[in-house]
């Protein structure tokens, strides 16, 4: 199994969601970042001085998927999220050692 | 505010009643003039609360939001106990031999205003309370000039001792009968009573105080511009009061001078968003409303005394010359007056005061000077009303700084600097994040 994070541009969730059930993903965990890439933030002026923001809003997903899902997945988020313009985000691609559904508790690919 | 007998062609008579006002010729009460003064005191508390309160506190850090909302509320509750016991007859009092510099005692606690005194056309109550409105906002403004670092026993000493040492004088002076008013300076709502002597001691004690860490070059923007545009609303609409309201009278004096402030602050709203649309690309929200009460603070002197075509050249002025006074104090001289307080009120204050003398001429449009003046004999005049005042505000502030620093301190930690207002000084939060 593979845990796979991905940090996107928040305006972009529903295409990813959307593009994600697609292919059959089943679960996803979103959360409220802030972060910064190679151009570490941008600058905004208020009444004449400029302000340095150095993080800036971000989503991260977390998806646990099979092995054999991974590259669609990584691929379905890459097109979804993708705008062309710096920022646009970044994909990490983990092996993922367990998984367990707290209910049942079934573990491995079955917990998916 | 005195002025409420002016109306054109009455000027020279009203000028020479200035020296007493509350006791030029007792008229009956007016109910239209009682009711409109009571709104008014409504609409100028409105002001401060919430709407500088909200203006202020957007402009800040997430986690020092409450304690902005935290000044302009103690503030105003301490102003009114002041004023009250104190304050209202140091401002309006007779002052007997030294009636030329302050006010006197016997009015002490309002001691003798009952419901039946009278203040012109209105109960005497009704007067002190609208004053108190003034007293209250006036020192608030203050607080833009220092948040983010300061002691919250610091602001509530300096507040205190410059309400009594700074704003009760210079309210003689001008409006309670004191030399600036024998000598004919015109101040119709408080270009140089609020927003000179504020935007003045403002600049000081930031100076005095030291910027926040980071600036200039590491700050953090303001969390909430919607915030800060809600309470600028709220401004706009509260200073139909203070402005309006400073005629003392339900007439065309006062509608004149709502639609000359309103006018005012479109302008300068307008002009300020095409600066920054020129200079920087953007136009932003926090800096059209920074220009529309760079507006009204400017027209606020004028108000009284001019027309709607004075009222659109101050309003374009003072969009022009707040914006570039903001840079300057900030980039120039390097004084983290934090939320520009100087640049926008006490600049705005001076330049209305001084505008106040061209505009109100009648071939401008104005409501006519005072017979045997002319605009450069008034000038004259404006002049010696802002410097007069920005010096006494000055010097007065400077001793109130010092013994405040030696008792209370003025600054917080750096820790808890780091941490915020809200948790390090009030041990609350405004967001749960
Ligand atoms: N090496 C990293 N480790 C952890 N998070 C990162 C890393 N790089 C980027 N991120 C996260 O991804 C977000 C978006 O990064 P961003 O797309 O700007 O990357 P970039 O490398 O600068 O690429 P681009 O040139 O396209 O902007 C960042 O705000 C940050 O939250
Ligand atoms: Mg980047």
């Amino acid at each position: 199994m593979k845990m796979i994070i991905a940090v996107i541009k928040p305006h972009r969730l529903d295409q990813v969601r959307d593009a994600l059930t697609e292919i059959g993903v089943h679960g996803l965990t979103v959360s409220e970042v802030r972060g910064y890439g190679r151009q570490g933030g941008h600058t905004e002026i208020y009444r004449g001085a400029e302000y340095q923001v150095n993080f800036v809003p971000k989503l991260k997903l977390e998806l646990a998927v099979p092995d054999d899902l991974s590259e669609r997945v990584v691929e379905a988020i890459r097109s979804a999220a993708n705008n062309d313009q710096i920022g646009d985000g970044k994909i990490f691609v983990a092996d993922l050692e367990q998984v367990m559904r707290i209910r049942t508790g079934e573990t491995g690919d079955e917990a998916l | 505010m005195i002025y409420r007998h002016l109306s054109g062609a009455t000027v020279a008579v009203a000028l020479s009643l200035l020296s007493f006002p509350s006791f030029a010729a007792e008229t009956a009460l007016s109910g239209g003039d009682t009711a409109w003064i009571l709104t008014s005191t409504a609409l100028v508390l409105f002001m401060t609360l919430p709407g500088l309160a909200m203006f202020y506190g957007g402009l800040v850090r997430s986690n020092n939001v409450l304690s902005v909302l935290m000044h302009c509320f103690a503030i105003a509750c301490l102003a009114s106990i002041i004023w009250v016991v104190g304050g209202y007859a140091l401002a309006f009092g007779d002052g007997g031999g030294a009636q030329a510099w302050i006010g006197g005692t016997e009015k002490w606690f309002l001691l003798g205003i009952g419901p039946d005194a009278l203040s012109g056309s209105i109960p005497e109550i009704l007067f002190v309370a609208f004053q108190m409105t003034f007293a209250i906002i006036t020192p608030a403004l203050i607080v833009g000039a220092y948040v983010e670092r300061i002691k919250f026993s610091a602001v509530m000493m300096f507040s205190g001792l410059w309400l009594i040492f700074v704003y009760a004088p210079v309210c003689h002076w001008v409006w309670g009968g004191g030399w600036l008013a024998d000598l004919g300076v015109m101040d119709f709502a408080g270009g140089i009573v609020v927003h000179v002597t504020a935007g003045s001691s403002a600049l000081l004690l930031a100076k005095m105080l030291g910027g926040r860490r980071g600036f200039p070059k590491e700050l953090r923007p303001p969390h909430n511009p919607g915030m800060t545009m809600i309470g600028a609303a709220m401004l706009w609409v509260g200073w139909f009061g203070f402005n309006a309201g400073s005629a003392l009278a339900a007439d065309g004096s006062a509608s004149m001078a709502m639609m000359v402030t309103h006018i005012s602050a479109a302008t300068a709203s307008i002009t300020w968003a095409f600066l920054e649309w020129r200079r920087y690309g953007k136009a932003s929200l926090v800096g059209i409303v920074t220009g529309m009460v760079a507006g009204l603070a400017t027209i606020t002197p004028a108000s009284g005394f001019v027309g709607p075509v004075g009222a659109l050249f101050i309003g374009l002025s003072a969009g022009i010359v707040c914006h570039f006074a903001v840079e300057w104090v900030k980039q120039k001289i390097q004084i983290d007056d934090s939320l520009d307080v100087f640049a926008v009120h006490g600049v705005g204050g001076a330049l209305g005061t001084l505008l106040t003398a061209v505009f109100a001429t009648a071939s401008l449009g104005g409501m006519g000077l005072a017979e045997g003046t002319t605009m450069g004999s008034q000038f004259g005049v404006q002049v010696i009303g802002v410097v007069a005042v920005l010096a006494w505000s000055l010097v007065i502030s400077f001793i109130i700084i010092k013994i405040t620093s030696a008792t209370m301190g003025l600054r917080i930690t750096d820790e808890a600097e780091i941490e915020g207002l809200d948790l390090g000084s009030h041990g609350e939060r405004g967001y749960d994040i």
